[in-house]
């Protein structure tokens, strides 16, 4: 690589405010050519969002772009094409009702008088699929296709509008531990016909294998830009994370007691009908925190959904207490005092436009403390929320501001609040500290250790392997939506569980 | 409006849609067989295609063929009840079903008419005549749902043009014909487009809900042209207009049997085909075409290709109100000859159901609102020929209703589901 | 596109809003009257009137004495009925245009129930409830079976009521018009409407001769009894959480599809019991073709009054005061009786396109709206 070598694109002092959070503060970054350059950075740390800037959906407040030395600016998508920057998004952009050729060709179409000629293009399609590696059937719909033959379909978009710059998004997010490989393959092969890659990622093993740069975003700064060979995971993670140890906390040894949570043999299937729950099994004790650590799109969501009363069960049994609550709905669940925090605190947790009062009973207006006669008692309800905002120290103008005014870290305190405030035997625990701040982090892992010292039974779901190994006091990994390990928390070696969760298989 | 994110944890139901459906045409199979047919005349009827004795035509005996498709339902029903082991079967002897259940309509108006024998070529022109305005409104709407904007204004965009068409005309010449009579078919349908384009600055740029915005159309548009009509049409006296006139295809209304009743026809109603199938051609084969469709489904994706959606769906919108603004001016302009308030009378609501029933898809959409004017023709020939069912008339009311009906049981999931464009009802909003 | 989350450490305190917006409720719509009423007063001018002599006809027809105005609340009550009906169904998510089904379900209930025989005899205190009862389940069954359709399959409200509107309005036509066999037509006039409900059966009027009548205290009532279900009963909260975001309210351990059958039911009934009031109250008998359209008015009121229950009056008041006022505009100022028809869909489109009327007056959006 030459360094002499002007940069294909460069990215000067960006800043990008969305109302109340500064997503880019000042953000500097270059692309030389040929090159793969990783965006690591925490989820919400700005790197989707700058990537959005250089792609023309945002605009930046201030700031300028540079293609190949020209200042360039981009006001909308078509531009950034034009300018031959392509992007795989997180989430994919394809219409489903669509054919692989017409998704491919959606936006830089050849016609003839505004009639498609589809001829030619299924010609380039079919050779950039062969030249690549990734094959495809043009016909086939787009809805019909497993996610990584769909993120294969907007690669291929990219290639056939000749991008030089690409950006991935997370694009290993949805993959299997096999198609990831294939996908870095992919990305050398890219970088060897002379493209240059942006690669926006949070994981650190891809990272090392694949960049050839490294540059480190947190809170919407950057933090800094370092080489593969300059660098190991530890300080990655501490750059990334910005302390030292992040997850370790505080607790005493667990003096676990009856089985609470009994699964065996659970199945159960996403939204498209995928089963991505198969044949998992695991028990959960009072007063033991029990992680389970995986990848994730390994059937967490579903398995805590399912054990929730939110998602049909097509198979196996759950039991509490010994009892027997396959397929119960959430309300018969919730009151045998089973909490659950929710991995979407939007989407499931609140409701943005209702006050924090009531988002503070959301689960619970039904109790008879709480409704006499299908009445709500009004009172009631107001004196509790003023009490948990004060034990939970959540930040809000007043009980009746709308939950969505809060900042997520006091919507997340919120949540928690409502979920520990009653009498638990079981506690299901998402994501609980995803996109929050240090203090929010280290006053929620105190309260669960609090909860799990009372006696309750918690299940803990994270994407974060530091977060379970700061908390678990039993591990099960989640592979391909099967607990293949149990161990103690104590015995258990890192290396070992991502292992497990790559192949789900500790010898590989 | 976003469909209430339910599915996810829905239950099969104990009794499955096509099981459903199987009783029901059990029932209509052992009351066809064991009630309709013995109350039917067992005299031969005929069905002819053409005029006179010797016209060709199928001759049968009514309650024979009434039993018949009696114990096919029956034998339906029963095979509902083996859906597991041979799906496809079943689900085309469903289908079949409903085919059987309208033939029988048509065999019980003839059979229990007084004539012993009908020529049913006039029906079913009739049909495709009386068909004509509900595929043209289906047609616009088709093109503004496809693009991703509900579209409950047509009935609105059509009773524009055939409102302010048909002032425009009264006002240009009093409606004496000649080269105004075609301005004013210009002018209705650019009443369509106008009112198509409040819709779309509502619901596109401001993002009202569309159907909101679509009621707004329809309030707006009921508005105008009644007052138009008391302020302009009244005091002009103008009621008797001359209306566009037939012409005939030459060679193809030569053809013997139909020919000349199907192929001399007024020029909106020819038009109504070459539209379906420009719109088909449209839609599936050009650059525009494609794009409407990716905004419709994944208005992010088209943006985050470089499509403007706000443009597309723009142009979709309108194109709609422009086709809607000319189904209005077969009213005013080629059928009747003058203006009433709601001459449209719901038929923007029959296109509607067309539109749902053909699945948003140009050819379904044609067929279903063929079928749509075949229950109107049907309705009025009952009411001509006077049928009667165990003593009393048959109401016209019910075949009215068949559009409707037929489209509630398609909603309800029995015969297959109609799943609407992707995006459809949600307002876009460009992220900034 | 993914907002990124906020990582702002502490709360973002809400900004305190400025009066302007604190009064947006009440000067939205007021403005969009306005607005409505110059765009209307540009079609006046262009048939060569004066708008305000037509407009200070309009009012004077619509309030100007006791009759007139008594006359322009008997007119206003049905919209309170059907308006309620859309309200509540919005405030669920779900869009109820079926109002105009409903109501004549319910009408057809009453005139069937209260003109039968064996019920002649009953002392009114008795027979006006079940009269109105009837109504309520009439429409209540006619807005459940959208609401199992959208709950079972997820068929669209919005479709499948408009469905049903037109399969009711051509069953009542039948039940009314038919001769062969007579079901409920009036075979003494020569009109087609049902039989006369016997005085038993009637809702007293309030003042003789302007179809204002007892019904108006009900609707009233039923508005009270909507807001107050909203905000303080469960129940409410269910049809409020489904309505603000049904995965959340499915968490909450609501059951989503039953919400969403007994708001639809509610709805209906609402609609049903306004349906009654006018066969029982209005008129006493029922023709097939007295509720064209309240459907759409419905759903510009519920909007104008932005589904706030007890709101919902003034704004019926409103519509009945247009309707009953435009025959003394005609007559005084040689306007169409239809230019109501164009300040209503004016209305409709100022408040539908709100943004059009805070743009147009300055007004800004309050933050939580912005960010919902």
């Amino acid at each position: 690589m030459e360094l002499s070598e002007p940069p294909v694109l460069e990215i000067r002092g960006v800043t990008k405010t969305f109302p109340g959070v500064v997503a880019n503060d000042d953000i500097s970054f270059t692309l030389r050519p040929g090159e793969i350059h990783c965006l690591l950075g925490e989820n919400g740390a700005g790197k989707s969002t700058l990537m959005n800037i250089v792609f023309g959906l945002y605009q930046a407040d201030s700031g300028e772009i540079l293609r190949d030395g020209q200042p360039v600016s981009f006001g909308s998508p078509a531009d950034a094409i034009a300018a031959r920057i392509g992007m795989v998004h997180q989430h994919f952009q394809l219409v489903p009702t669509l054919s692989v050729l017409e998704n491919v060709v959606l936006g830089a179409e050849t016609v003839r008088r505004g009639v498609l000629q589809l001829g030619s293009a299924r010609e380039t399609l079919v050779s950039l699929s062969d030249r690549y590696g990734l094959p495809i059937d043009p016909d086939a719909l787009v809805g019909d296709l497993s996610v990584g033959v769909r993120q294969r379909v907007e690669l291929l978009r990219t290639l056939y509008r000749d991008a030089q710059i690409l950006i991935f998004d997370e694009p290993t997010a949805v993959l299997t531990p096999g198609e990831v490989e294939d996908f870095l393959a992919t990305t050398r092969a890219f970088v060897d016909s002379g493209k240059s890659i942006i690669f926006i990622t949070h994981k650190l093993g891809e990272v090392l294998a694949v960049a050839d740069r490294i540059t480190v975003i947190r809170g919407g700064r950057t933090v800094g830009t370092t080489t593969p060979d300059e660098t190991s995971e530890a300080e990655l993670a501490s750059m990334m994370v910005g302390r030292e140890v992040s997850f370790t906390v505080d607790k005493g040894v667990a003096d676990p007691g009856e089985v609470v949570l009994q699964v065996s043999s659970l199945a159960v299937s996403d939204d498209r009908g995928v089963e991505t729950v198969r044949n998992c099994s695991l028990e959960v004790r009072a007063g033991e925190i029990y992680g389970v650590a995986g990848v994730e799109g390994n059937g967490q969501r579903e398995l805590v959904e399912a054990l929730a009363g939110m998602r049909t069960v097509l198979g196996g049994s759950v039991r509490i207490d010994g009892q027997d609550v396959t397929g119960r709905s959430p309300r018969q669940i919730t009151d045998l005092g089973v909490g659950h925090i929710p991995e979407d605190r939007t989407r499931h947790g609140l409701i943005a436009g209702f006050s924090l009062a009531d988002n503070l009973v959301l689960n619970q207006y039904h109790r008879p403390e709480l409704s006499r006669f299908g009445v709500r008692r009004r009172q009631v309800i107001v004196d509790r929320a003023a009490e948990l905002v004060d034990q939970y120290d959540i930040r809000t103008s007043g009980i009746a501001a709308p939950a969505g005014q809060l900042s997520g870290g006091n919507q997340q305190k919120a949540v928690v609040a409502r979920e520990l405030s009653r009498p638990l035997k079981l506690l299901l625990v998402a994501q609980p500290t995803r996109g929050l701040d240090v203090g929010s982090i280290e006053f929620i892992h105190s309260r669960l250790i609090d909860l799990r010292d009372q006696g309750v039974a918690i299940l803990l779901v994270s994407a974060e392997l530091d977060e379970i190994l700061g908390l678990a006091d039993t591990i099960g990994v989640l592979y391909r939506g099967q607990i293949v390990a149990t161990m103690a928390a104590a015995d258990a070696a890192r290396s070992e569980i991502g292992l497990l969760m790559a192949s789900g298989n500790a010898a590989a | 409006m976003t469909s209430v994110g339910v599915a996810a944890g829905r239950r099969t139901p104990k009794l499955s849609r096509s099981r459903t459906l199987g009783l029901f045409y059990g029932f209509l199979g052992i009351m066809l067989a064991f009630r309709v047919a013995p109350a039917l005349s067992d005299m031969p009827r005929k069905f002819s295609f053409g005029r006179g004795p010797d016209a060709l035509g199928w001759t049968f005996n009514p309650q024979a063929v009434t039993v018949v498709i009696g114990l096919t339902l029956i034998v339906f029903a029963v095979l509902s009840f083996f859906e597991g082991r041979a799906r496809r079967l079943v689900q085309g002897a469903l289908i079949m079903g409903s085919v059987l259940g309208a033939v029988m309509i048509l065999v019980a108006s003839i059979a229990l008419s007084q004539s012993s024998s009908t020529n049913v070529v006039p029906l079913l022109v009739q049909s495709l005549k009386l068909g004509s305005p509900i595929a043209l409104g289906a047609l616009a709407g088709m093109w503004s749902e496809r693009s991703g904007v509900v579209n409950i204004g047509i009935e609105g965009m059509m009773l524009a043009g055939a409102g302010i068409g048909f002032v425009g005309y009264a006002l240009l010449n009093g409606g004496r014909g000649g080269a105004s009579l075609y301005v004013a078919v210009v002018i209705a349908i650019l009443a369509g487009g106008l009112f198509a384009a409040l819709h779309a600055v509502l619901s596109v740029s401001f993002r009202t809900d569309q159907v909101v915005s679509g009621v707004a159309v329809n309030l707006g548009a009921i508005g105008l042209t009644s007052f138009l009509r008391t302020q302009v049409l009244v005091p002009l006296n103008a009621d008797s207009a001359t209306t566009l006139s037939e012409f005939s295809i030459p060679l193809l209304s030569a053809i013997p049997i139909f020919g000349d009743e199907l192929f001399v026809a007024k020029p909106i109603f020819f038009l109504t085909f070459v539209l379906f199938g420009a719109s088909a051609f449209v839609l599936h084969r050009t650059r525009w075409g494609l794009r409407v469709r990716s905004v419709g489904e994944n208005p992010y994706a088209a943006e985050s290709l470089g499509i403007n959606v706000i443009k597309i769906r723009y142009q979709a919108v309108i194109l709609g109100g422009l086709i809607a603004g000319l189904a209005g001016a077969q009213f005013s302009l080629e059928t009747v000859g003058s203006f009433d308030d709601q001459m449209t009378n719901g038929t923007g609501f029959i296109a509607l159901a067309a539109l749902v029933f053909g699945k948003w898809r140009p050819g379904s959409v044609l067929a279903a609102a063929m079928f749509f004017g075949f229950a109107r023709a049907l309705g009025v020939r009952i009411q001509l020929l006077g049928v009667e069912i165990g003593g009393f008339g048959l109401p016209s009311q019910f075949l009215q209703a068949v559009p409707y009906v037929v489209t509630l049981v398609v909603l309800a999931g029995a015969v297959g589901r109609a799943i609407p464009p992707g995006a459809v009802g949600r307002p876009y909003k460009r992220p900034q | 596109m993914n907002q990124p989350s906020p990582t702002s450490p502490s709360g973002t305190p809400a900004r305190p809003r400025s009066f302007y917006q604190q009064l947006a409720p009440i000067s939205v719509p007021l403005l969009a009257i306005l607005a409505a009423l110059v765009v209307a007063g540009i079609a006046v001018v262009a048939a060569g009137a004066n708008p305000l002599e037509a407009y200070w006809a309009l009012i004077d027809g619509a309030v100007g004495t006791p009759t007139r105005v008594a006359r322009t609340i008997g007119r206003s009550t049905p919209f309170i009925g059907t308006a309620l009906a859309m309200a509540f169904a919005y405030k669920a998510g779900l869009f109820n245009i079926g109002a105009e089904g409903q109501i004549l379900a319910g009408a057809v209930a009453a005139a069937w129930v209260g003109t039968w025989s064996s019920l002649a005899g009953w002392p009114a205190p008795l027979l006006i409830p079940v009269v109105l009862l009837a109504g309520a389940v009439g429409g209540l069954l006619w807005g459940a079976i959208p609401g199992a359709m959208k709950a079972r399959t997820g068929a669209h409200e919005v479709i499948t009521t408009i469905m049903m509107n037109f399969i009711m309005f051509l069953t009542v036509a039948w039940l009314v018009n038919s001769l062969d066999p007579i079901i409920l037509r009036d075979t003494e006039v020569s009109v087609a409407r049902t039989r006369p409900l016997p005085s038993g059966a009637r809702l007293p009027e309030l003042f003789e001769g302007t179809k204002l009548h007892f019904g108006i205290f009900i609707l009233v009532g039923l508005a009270a009894l909507v807001a107050w279900v909203l905000k303080r009963t469960n129940f409410g909260f269910e049809v409020r959480a489904v309505g603000a975001n049904p995965e959340a309210a499915r968490y909450a351990g609501i059951g989503v599809n039953r919400t969403i059958v007994l708001t639809m039911a509610a709805s209906g009934a609402m609609a049903g019991l306004a349906g009654a009031g006018q066969v029982s109250g209005a008129d006493g008998f029922l023709s097939p073709g007295v509720f064209v359209g309240v459907g759409f008015d419905a759903i510009a009121i519920a909007l104008l009054a932005r589904a706030n229950a007890y709101a919902i009056i003034p704004a019926s008041l409103l519509w009945g005061a247009l309707l009953s006022g435009a025959p003394l505009m005609q007559q005084r100022a040689g306007m169409s009786t239809d230019l109501v028809r164009i300040i209503e869909a004016a209305i409709l489109v100022f408040i539908a396109g709100d943004v059009m009327i805070r743009y147009l007056f300055r007004i800004r959006s309050s933050p939580e709206t912005a960010t919902a």
